[in-house]
This record gives structure tokens, C-alpha cells and sequence, in this order.
């Protein structure tokens, strides 16, 4: 199947006070029509900044980005404001984090979505309503027709984000970028957006990027898994490549890390040293090498993302084969 | 494991908040039953965890532990010795017994003062050390939390998240308490970081010999470290029992429903599980559901549900669950035995 977006190469660096910034580092993947793509990560390691930049919102004074972003062959990268504008909510639509303040709270929801709907349709308030109330409907809020007449504070997190929700499919985009959708929820009430993202993907046959940094959305969710790390991806792969046969040690260790509810409790966790590298001075080579239990001399020269075993699950590290067995037994920690 | 004797015990603790309004003079006109009727109990060197969602009262819970906001009614009983009621003054020798480890490491520590002070105050103000011997004492618990002693001088901006919050952890231990509360200690950490502290807590606690209160919403991660888990909804424990036996068999229907929310990171196991979804959202604190207050969004819930407040009993299996419809009870014990066996009666409470 052929892609429907794809980023290659892409660089986003941000000139501060303290020098550049560089926080998103050559990143590279394709989106699939239809797909649940997951970028995880931890914060500052250029997920957000990833996201946002497809859609054009990293564009700033103090912003470089170089590479490209291709929706159905159209660059995204050098487009001019008009132009973003017909994709941006028509092809490409986005959900935040929170929920309260991506909604105007002086403005009723209805109108919000209503005004949304007109500035890119040529229809009337009357359907331009209707077609709000149906919206609502399709994302689980109980009796829309008056819930439109609502503010935004007299819905709960939960109900706020399925508004955020139904005003992203409000003009039917083909991808559905949610940025940490679910993060500022209580987990009941993720766990009902989380099957709402999905019965959407599976019945609208809408991609959706996932950024989050919890391993659990990513198993309930995704089909594919983009792993980033200080400004790169350092593994692509299926959710079961990511899962059961990671191929980078720093995927390995996350995943080793998790308290698990089917280990035995009070057993000492095995844990990745240090921390993540500043952006300004991210370490030479590979960025994960100065936390690596695993490097040796060839790290001192960065690896590319590359699909080395020859089956589609790409990463960036310099292991052989049999040490990448070796990733996934049990780590004993002293 | 066999745990020492009764540390901290609380019984039928309420704090409730009042709403006021009025054109003149301000009257209650209704009251938000952040915590309502809470008891139970922790001994020496026990960890027990508390889970429950947002608004569900773990915080005030802490507080009112800790005597930081007085109660409404109820009793905390620290080595036998009261607490409810004291003055400042009074409460002073106690706090030194009980500290906390709060959840935001960026704002939890004062980015005016230096990493010394912010570890040493608490000995200076409790005249256990000053001047060199001071030096010594903080520059100790530094490496004892896994910082250098060279970063006596630094401020917590000079520190990524993981570090302040091990900053946190050596100011806690500064004097050498008998219970710390830790209020989601980690879940502003990275990934990648929150095993570290995790490990850390389970050394200290191990060498210091601490009992503590966990508070988290990651399931996963109070499994890991609680000796005993209670579960929180609107202002109530649903439920107690030690931690395997609360995750291999929920009894109560919430119990039941947050396990089953929480996304497990292994795609096998987390599509084979039986899902238990809730409707809705929680309701609010100031009008809480009539008879049991989960009876809303229970999909068990009867009648009987709306009309009786279940208390908090104790069943065979050794939980302690208030559901009219337990699960995982076995046949045999269907009948509740005891009322809420050794923390005094959690019984329904009228106003």
C-alpha cells in the first residue's frame, strides 16, 4: 500500500538564548492510509515537535526546518499559509493534550464547531449545525441537540476531548494527528477515548499518529511503532517487532523497565542509567550510547535507521544479530 | 513477611469541605465530602498503596493524615498517640516522624535556595545539626539518594526531573522518619527514569526501615511496591487487600473496572483481557450518588444499590470490598462474615 505521508529527513532546530537546539534530528517514516501509527518517546525526545511540524505549527522566527513532509505527493514543508490551510483540518487534523484550553471558554461548543465548519464550507448556519449535533452523536455525547448550546466548562476532560475529537473529523481528513490525547484523563475515561479513536480508524478508515509516551496506549492502539530518542528515531517497527523482538537497547530497557502485573512483585527493577542528553549538545554518535549497557567502540559513530535483518523493522544501532538476541533475556541487575 | 506493630491508624476519618454563598453573610449551602468515613491501617515497615482517580480525595486524604488541613471528625492515631485535635506546637515532635513526597519536583522545591539548605532545613529547624556537622549530614543522604556531595551548592534548576525528585527523597529522609507519604512520586518522571526512583524508594525503605503510603494511579507501579493496596472512589475506600490478591481477584466492581482500563504494555495480554468499561464520568463530591455511590456507573448495580450504602466488610478471601454484588468471592462466603475486621467499623454514615 502506498503512503499517504511521508517525512524524510526531517530537521527541526530552534535558535535560543544557549544555542540550537536541535529537536527533532533527521526523522524519517511513511503513514498508511487506514493505519494507527504510534510515536513514543520521552519528553524532549522530538515527538511533539515531529507532529506539530507536519502541520506546519513549528513555523516560527526562530525555527529552521529542512526536509520533507509529503501528503499524497504534495510538499507540506515550503507551503505557503493559504495553502497549509486547505490541508490542515481538510487532510490533516490534530487533538492536544488538554482539552480546556484548546477550547475557547467564552464561546458556546456549537459555535465553535459551527464557525469551524463554515470557514472552510460554503454551507448555512442551519446545516453547519445539524451537522455539529451529528458530529457530536458520532463521538458519544449524549443528547447533542442541546449539548451544542453548552460552554466548554460545563462539559467534564473527558467530554471536552471528544469535542476536540468530533471538530478534528468535522471536514473528514484522511489522518488524524492526537498529540497525548488522552494524558490529562483519568484512565476510565481513557480508556473511552481510546476505543473511540479506534472504532473512528476502523470505521471511517482514518490514519491516526499517536503521540504518547505511555507503552501501554501504544499496545492498546497502534499498528505500527516509531520509538524516538533525543531528536531521532531509533526504531520502526510493527507492534509486535516493538513489543516482543525489540531491536535497540534503549526499546529493550523501556520495556524491561515497566512494572509489570505478571512479574512478582518486590523483585528489584532493572533500570537505564542516567538520563536523556540535552538537545543543545546531544552526545556524538549515538545518542544513546553514554546510557548503553551494550556499546562498544563502532558507537562513537552514529548508525542510520536502517532495516538491517531485512524484514521492515528498521533501526539505528550498531549490534549484530546474536547481540540483539541477547537484548530481550531477562536482565539481571545487581 | 510478617510486618511489625500498627503504626498509623485511622479511623472514620471525614474532611469535608463547605460551599459558601451569600449576599451579606456567607452560609454553607452545601459541603464537598472530599474524604467520608475513611479507615485503615498501616504497620511498621508496610507499604500500602492507594489508587483511585482524580477527585476521589487521595489528596486530602494525605493532608488530613498529616494533619495539614484538620479534619472534620475521625482519628489518626501515630504510635498510639492521637492527632487529630493538636496544635502546631504539639504536632511538632510528630512531624518529624511523618514527611511526604510530593509528586512535582519542579514545583516542589524552592528554586531560590540551594540543594544544601533545601536538605538541611529541616535538621536546623529540629536542632539536630548545624554548621560542619550539617554539611556532613546532607552531603551523606546526597550519595545515600545517588547525587554527588559536590552538589551541595547547586539549585534545583541546575537538576533534571528524575534528580530533583532524588533531591525530594533526601530531604524526606533528612530526619530519619518512621513514614513518608509519597503522592504519585513518579508520574511526572520519564519513563526511563521512574524504575531508578522506584529502586531507590524499595533501598531506602529497606534501610530505613519505613512504612509508607503510596499514592499513584499507575496500577502497575503500586503493585510493585505495596505490601497492601486500598482503592479510592468519591471520598470512600471500595476496597482493601494485600496487593496480589487485589490484582489476581478484584472483588469490587470498580476495583474490576480499573484494572481493566489500564492499558497493559504487551499487545498479547492486553487484547486477551476481559474488558470492563465504564460509562460516564465520576460524579461530583457535593452531591454524592444515593446508597452506594459507584451504583451510577456499576454495571452490576441493582436496586438495592441505589438504596442501602454497602459498608466495608471483610470476606474470605481476605478483602476487605463495599459492593452489594462481590466478585471472585468464593460460593461458600457470599455471606460477608465480619464487618470491616480490625479497622472499627466502616459502616455507612448518615449526614
Amino acid at each position: 500500500m502506498s503512503a499517504l505521508l511521508t517525512v524524510r529527513d526531517l530537521r527541526v532546530g530552534f535558535r535560543t538564548d544557549d544555542g540550537l537546539v536541535r529537536a527533532v534530528d533527521g526523522v524519517s517514516f511513511d503513514v498508511r492510509a487506514g493505519e494507527v501509527l504510534a510515536i513514543v518517546g520521552e519528553s524532549g525526545s522530538g515527538k511533539s515537535v515531529t507532529a506539530q511540524t507536519i502541520t506546519g505549527l513549528t513555523r516560527a522566527p526562530n525555527a529552521t526546518i529542512t526536509g520533507s513532509v509529503r501528503y499524497r505527493g504534495q510538499e507540506l514543508v515550503d507551503l505557503d499559509d493559504a495553502g497549509l490551510r486547505a490541508v490542515r483540518g481538510e487532510q490533516i487534523a490534530m487533538v492536544f493534550q488538554d482539552p480546556m484550553s484548546s477550547l475557547n471558554p467564552v464561546y458556546r461548543v456549537g459555535d465553535q464547531i459551527v464557525e469551524m465548519i463554515r470557514a472552510h464550507r460554503d454551507v448555512s448556519r442551519a446545516e453547519a449545525r445539524e451537522r455539529a449535533v451529528e458530529l457530536l452523536r458520532s463521538v458519544g455525547i449524549a443528547q447533542p441537540e442541546s449539548r451544542i448550546r453548552d460552554y466548554p466548562h460545563q462539559f467534564s476532560g473527558g467530554m471536552r476531548q471528544r469535542v476536540m475529537i468530533a471538530m478534528a473529523l468535522a471536514l473528514e481528513p484522511a489522518v488524524l494527528i492526537a498529540d497525548e490525547p488522552t494524558t490529562a484523563l483519568d484512565v476510565t475515561v481513557q480508556a473511552q477515548i481510546l476505543r473511540l479513536l479506534a472504532r473512528l480508524n476502523r470505521e471511517r478508515d482514518l490514519a491516526v499518529i499517536m503521540i504518547t509516551h505511555d507503552l501501554g496506549v501504544v499496545a492498546e492502539l497502534a499498528d505500527r511503532v516509531l520509538v524516538m530518542y533525543a531528536g531521532q528515531v531509533v526504531e520502526n517497527g510493527t507492534l509486535d517487532d516493538i513489543f516482543y523482538r525489540p531491536q535497540h537497547p534503549y526499546t529493550a530497557g523501556l520495556l524491561g523497565s515497566l512494572t509489570r502485573l505478571d512479574e512478582p512483585r518486590g523483585r528489584r527493577l532493572p533500570q537505564i542509567p542516567g538520563q536523556p542528553p540535552s538537545l543543545l549538545t546531544p552526545p556524538q554518535g549515538c545518542r544513546f550510547a553514554p546510557r548503553c549497557a551494550h556499546r562498544f567502540d563502532r558507537c562513537a559513530e552514529l548508525p542510520e535507521l536502517d532495516d538491517r535483518g531485512g524484514t521492515g523493522h528498521l533501526d539505528r544501532c550498531w549490534l549484530d544479530s546474536e547481540h540483539r538476541q541477547r537484548l530481550r533475556e531477562p536482565v539481571v541487575v545487581s | 513477611m510478617s510486618k511489625g506493630d500498627p503504626l498509623l491508624e485511622v479511623t472514620d476519618l471525614v474532611k469535608h469541605f463547605p460551599v459558601k454563598a451569600g449576599a451579606v453573610v456567607d452560609r454553607e449551602v452545601a459541603r464537598v465530602r472530599a474524604v467520608d468515613g475513611v479507615s485503615f491501617t498501616i504497620r511498621e515497615g508496610e507499604t500500602l498503596g492507594l489508587v483511585g482517580e482524580s477527585g476521589c480525595g487521595k489528596s486530602t486524604l494525605c493532608r488530613a493524615l498529616l494533619q495539614l488541613t484538620a479534619p472534620t471528625s475521625g482519628s489518626v492515631k501515630f504510635l498510639g498517640e492521637e492527632l487529630v485535635g493538636r496544635s502546631a506546637r504539639e504536632l511538632r515532635p510528630v512531624r518529624r516522624q511523618m514527611q511526604m513526597i510530593f509528586q512535582d519536583p519542579f514545583a516542589s522545591l524552592n528554586p531560590r535556595k540551594r540543594v544544601g539548605q533545601i536538605i538541611g532545613d529541616p535538621l536546623r529547624l529540629h536542632g539536630i545539626a548545624d554548621g560542619a556537622g550539617l554539611r556532613r549530614r546532607v552531603q551523606e543522604l546526597l550519595e545515600r539518594v545517588g547525587l554527588s556531595p559536590e552538589h551541595y551548592n547547586r539549585f534545583p534548576h541546575e537538576f533534571s526531573g528524575g534528580q530533583r525528585q532524588r533531591i525530594g527523597i533526601a530531604r524526606a529522609l533528612a530526619l530519619r522518619p518512621k513514614f513518608i507519604i509519597a503522592d504519585e512520586p513518579v508520574s511526572a518522571l520519564d519513563v526511563s527514569v521512574q524504575a531508578q526512583i522506584i529502586n531507590l524508594l524499595r533501598d531506602v525503605q529497606e534501610e530505613f526501615g519505613l512504612s509508607f503510603l503510596f499514592v499513584a494511579h499507575d496500577l502497575g507501579v503500586v503493585r510493585h511496591v505495596s505490601d497492601r493496596v486500598a482503592v479510592m472512589y468519591l471520598g470512600r475506600i471500595v476496597e482493601e487487600a494485600d496487593s496480589d490478591a487485589l490484582f489476581a481477584r478484584p472483588v469490587h466492581p470498580y476495583t474490576n473496572a480499573l484494572l481493566s482500563a489500564i492499558p497493559i504494555p504487551d499487545p498479547e495480554r492486553n487484547a486477551a483481557r476481559e474488558r470492563l468499561v465504564l460509562e460516564g464520568d465520576v460524579p461530583s463530591p457535593i452531591d454524592p450518588p444515593s446508597g452506594c455511590r459507584f451504583h451510577t456507573r456499576c454495571p452490576w448495580a441493582t436496586e438495592v444499590c441505589a438504596r442501602e450504602d454497602p459498608p466495608l466488610v471483610a470476606h474470605l478471601s481476605g478483602h476487605l470490598a463495599a459492593c452489594h454484588h462481590p466478585r471472585h468471592v468464593p460460593a461458600t462466603a457470599s455471606a460477608p462474615v465480619v464487618a470491616a475486621a480490625e479497622s472499627g467499623s466502616a459502616a455507612p454514615r448518615s449526614g
